[in-house]
């Protein structure tokens, strides 16, 4: 076993003996999502590196600590990339981003993280080593752990190491921009969901909506006239949507109020609300929302419209994702009795009471 | 062939049958032999045994019913979709009652607007894409046996298709599910907003081949149907030419709709049968399709013809019109009937390997056909590295079962060896429970046990299957290192 592992075990197994928790951390780009961290500082970044990538098999491995950008950069090298377009926040490692979970704009058309994850290496809490998945297209044999630790906020074991399916950039990407309310936004992209065209993202702020539009070139240039609206500079399109991505754009920028994420079924109509600034994103099924409103109002409203909502940043730094139903949280609960016995990794980031 | 499940339990037989009658309709219980007959076996015929019961619920309630029931009296319970699964995981428990889904088969809504149907668990893969042709949306994943098999079957083996490189397998294109625990709790998971909280139990349920609850409904997202679609049928005279193409295809930044590969056995077996067209000169076949809009595709088909040319194809067809097309694919899809038509028997396997082995792969295969003194076909997901060899045998003949048992066991251990997975779409079942040992180590499988007993705690759901226990593996561990692969195929391995 490398030098490094034989060092972690040893912190994971004196942590697991004197039950105390351990806060699994990369870049610390995340610090700011899911419950308060707590338990001993546990740098991942030593362990790093990318240890497979052969583009023509679709499928890049690194180990945790690898910077996202390194991993990013090495697949750009091949025309090819991480197609859910994972937020960096600054300095996100692999581990990191497959804990949290995160997609970007490209989700509404590629799909979310945990649709690319091939396999995962796993630390547990007896300082066991194990695999799971692999490094090709499609595997069945036993339970998709890999994907089950997606977004998992690292309670259920320390990822060593992550397999990402990833795919091809788009020959061509064009973006528009057109002039619509919200309500015109919404009912266009519903539409524009149903009709094969090459829409991979689309957001909809203060009367705009974005689109971008991303394949073959003339399936592109056709789709684009089809669609109307203002071309965007090349380097503006992609500006615009790096920022989107990462939080930039001025509307994440409005200091303390709080950032609500809430997540709804497609062909979802405005929500009923005034107090609110609202950003659309993934076909209007992901809506930010940066408001005062008390949280209770603002679960109403997601729920209501058949969705759920997690406080993203700012605010109370508490009951920060949806309420479980109880079965499904004592599912959670037994889960993590049998990952993590002694309640060691990241205790309480999830749910605080896991 | 035979599997013994080492899952043993002491059910009382009549207690049992009295009480299912109590929860349950008169006609939604069989007990008789003769009616229990037809569910002896799945999709894998080889393995056959005789449950105590069926049930045949025809809603949730009952469903719940029925599971509270045996979870009181400590039953075994095997569910059951329409039995097209090809490795036993339907297989009914000799003390258990097998929970056939099969009458729980209403598409609930369908919402075009959405892009999404609810349906029952018994509803067939086909029906989804039927109710929603109407709309031009249709449900991607489209397994072979597509036409019988159902959607909980699906969600069970996370089963796929030939269009599953673009499109995905059932685990991308399902939104959530509604699943009864062992013990009768209902749980739903997923949903229809992105990003459901907690962790990703819908990720879990998907390919747990029916050990950790009954799905009861299944919200399915739908594509839009592409407008146009072509495929593109290459001919080489090497194996190792045609995986090489595979990879420049990709390579060259093309996902195609679809990927797939026959050798000359497969072409030769399924052109007297569909009259496809197939090259039987050629040592293998590649079959490529692109969809879209019209000049998407022509520009995709084009590069593909590129990419062909560059890398050795000696001939290549461009399906001209829609008839054509799908005449190309039903060769590929008729392939399991085709062998079935030239051998009394054939055994399916389904490891998948890193693209790049696929020629090595083949050259083993041909190997392994001498030592086992066994044809073989094969036909490929290519573009995942999916094989299907398919074993012709006779099992009326004398060690011809156990050869192509011997036969099927090397092929699965070498694409472990190659990097790759003993199963890539059919699931462990009870086939594959041994090779479960040679693809994981013990740790691992510890934490699929555990995962199992956070789920099913008293390890009635399905027993015996898709994750070998302790006891198993210690087993199977000697009597492999002991024969390793010395050449002794007369005898039974599993
Ligand atoms: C000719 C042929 C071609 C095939 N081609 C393909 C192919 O291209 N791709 C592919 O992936 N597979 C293929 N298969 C395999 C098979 O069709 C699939 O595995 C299918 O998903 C099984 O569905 P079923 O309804 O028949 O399930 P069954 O065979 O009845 O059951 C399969 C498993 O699912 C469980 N199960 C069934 N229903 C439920 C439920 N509601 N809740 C929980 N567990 C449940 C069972 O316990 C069992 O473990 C093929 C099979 C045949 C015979």
């Amino acid at each position: 076993m490398e030098a490094v592992l034989t060092r972690w075990r040893e912190i994971v197994q004196a942590a697991s003996a004197n039950r105390t928790g351990l806060r699994l951390r990369g870049g610390g780009s995340k610090d700011f999502y899911g419950e308060p961290a707590t338990g001993e500082l546990f740098d991942t970044r030593d362990y790093r590196g990318i240890v497979g990538y052969e583009p023509t098999e679709l499928v890049v491995t690194a180990r945790c600590g690898t910077p996202l950008a390194e991993l990013e950069a090495a697949l750009a090298e091949r025309g090819q990339m991480l197609a859910f377009e994972p937020p960096g926040f600054g300095d996100a490692t692999v581990g990191g981003c497959l804990a949290a979970g995160l997609s970007g704009p490209r989700r509404a058309q590629a799909g979310p993280l945990r649709d690319f994850v091939l396999g995962t290496r796993l630390m547990d809490g007896r300082g066991r080593i194990m695999e799971f998945g692999g490094q090709v297209m499609k595997n069945v044999a036993g339970y998709d752990i890999s994907r089950l630790l997606a977004g998992s906020m690292g309670i259920l074991g320390l990822v060593l190491e992550v397999s990402f399916k990833v795919l091809p950039r788009p020959i061509r990407e064009t973006s528009l921009r057109l002039s619509l309310s919200q309500e015109e936004a919404l009912t266009a992209v519903t539409r524009w969901r149903r009709q094969p065209l090459p829409v991979s993202a689309t957001a909809w702020e203060g009367g705009e909506l974005t689109v971008r539009l991303s394949g073959a070139e003339a399936a592109v240039a056709t789709a684009a006239r089809t669609l109307g609206g203002t071309i965007l500079e090349d380097r503006e399109g992609e500006r615009f949507w790096r920022d989107l991505r990462e939080q930039q754009l001025a509307f994440f920028g409005n200091g303390d109020v709080p950032l609500w994420r809430i997540s709804v079924p497609a062909n979802t109509g405005a929500l009923p609300i005034e107090a609110a600034d609202i950003l659309l994103e993934w076909h209007g099924t992901q809506r930010w929302l940066r408001t005062d409103m008390p949280a209770r109002e603002v679960r109403l409203l997601a729920r209501e419209a058949g969705g759920h909502a997690t406080l993203f940043r700012g605010g109370e730094r508490a009951d920060i994702f949806e309420p479980l139903p109880e079965p499904v949280m004592a599912l959670h609960q037994r889960l993590k009795a049998q990952f993590d016995p002694d309640g060691i990794f990241n205790p309480g980031r999830l749910y605080r009471d896991l | 062939m035979s599997f013994i499940n080492d899952a043993a339990f002491e059910v009382d037989r009549e207690p049992l049958i009295a009480e299912l009658y109590r929860r349950l309709p008169r006609h939604c219980v069989l007990s008789d032999v003769e009616d229990l007959r037809p569910y002896e076996c799945d999709g894998l015929s080889a393995y056959c045994e005789l449950p105590l019961a069926v049930v045949l619920p025809e809603n949730e309630e009952q469903v719940i019913a029925v599971l509270r029931t045996c979870h009181r009296l400590g039953v075994p319970m095997v569910p059951r979709g329409a039995g097209t699964g090809l490795s036993g995981g339907a297989l009914p428990h000799a003390q258990g009652v097998v929970v056939s889904l099969a009458r729980m088969k209403d598409i609930l809504s369908l919402d075009p607007e959405q892009r999404l149907a609810v349906v029952q668990p018994g509803v067939r893969n086909l029906a989804i894409s039927e109710a929603a042709a109407p709309h031009g949306l249709y449900y991607a994943p489209d397994p072979s046996s597509q036409i019988a098999c159902t959607i909980g079957g699906n969600v069970a083996e996370n089963s796929g298709g030939v269009h599953c490189l673009k499109y995905g397998l059932t685990v991308h294109n399902v939104l959530s599910v509604r699943m009864i625990l062992a013990d009768g709790t209902p749980v739903a998971l997923g949903g229809t907003a992105p990003e459901s909280p907690g962790l990703d139990l819908l990720a879990l349920s998907i390919g747990s081949e029916g050990l950790l609850g009954v799905v009861t409904e299944v919200t399915v997202n739908l594509t839009p149907t592409p407008p146009c679609a072509q495929v593109v049928m290459a001919s080489f005279d090497d194996v190792n030419k045609a995986g090489n193409a595979v990879a420049a295809i990709i390579a060259a930044g093309i996902i195609p709709a679809g990927l797939e590969m026959m050798d000359k056995a497969a072409t030769a077996a399924v052109e007297p049968f569909v009259n496809a067209g197939y090259d039987l000169e050629a040592a293998a076949i590649l079959l490529a399709e692109s969809d879209g809009t019209e000049e998407e595709v022509a520009e995709e088909i084009a590069r593909i013809r590129t990419v062909l040319e560059e890398n050795g194809a000696t001939s290549l067809k461009v399906s001209g019109n829609e008839q054509e097309r799908l005449l190309y694919w039903a060769g590929r899809k008729a392939a399991f009937p085709a062998i079935g038509r030239i051998s009394p028997d054939y055994y399916c396997m389904d490891g998948t390997i890193p693209r790049k082995h696929l020629g090595e792969m083949l050259t083993a295969i041909n190997a392994m056909e001498e030592k086992y003194n066994l044809r073989c076909a094969n036909v490929f997901h290519a573009g995942d590295g999916n094989l299907h060899p398919l074993i012709m045998f006779d099992a009326n003949k004398p060690g011809e079962l156990e050869r192509a048992e011997a036969f099927g066991a090397e092929i699965l251990e070498r694409s472990v060896q190659f990097g790759g997975s003993i199963t890539g779409e059919h699931g462990v079942g009870a086939e594959k429970i041994d090779q479960m040992c040679v693809q994981y180590s013990e740790d691992a499988l510890d934490a699929f046990r555990a995962v199992k007993n956070a789920l099913d705690p008293a390890g009635l759901l399905n027993p015996g299957k898709g994750i070998p226990s302790l006891h198993r593996c210690a087993e199977y561990g000697a009597m492999h290192v002991h024969k390793g692969n010395v050449p002794f195929p007369e005898l039974p391995r599993f």
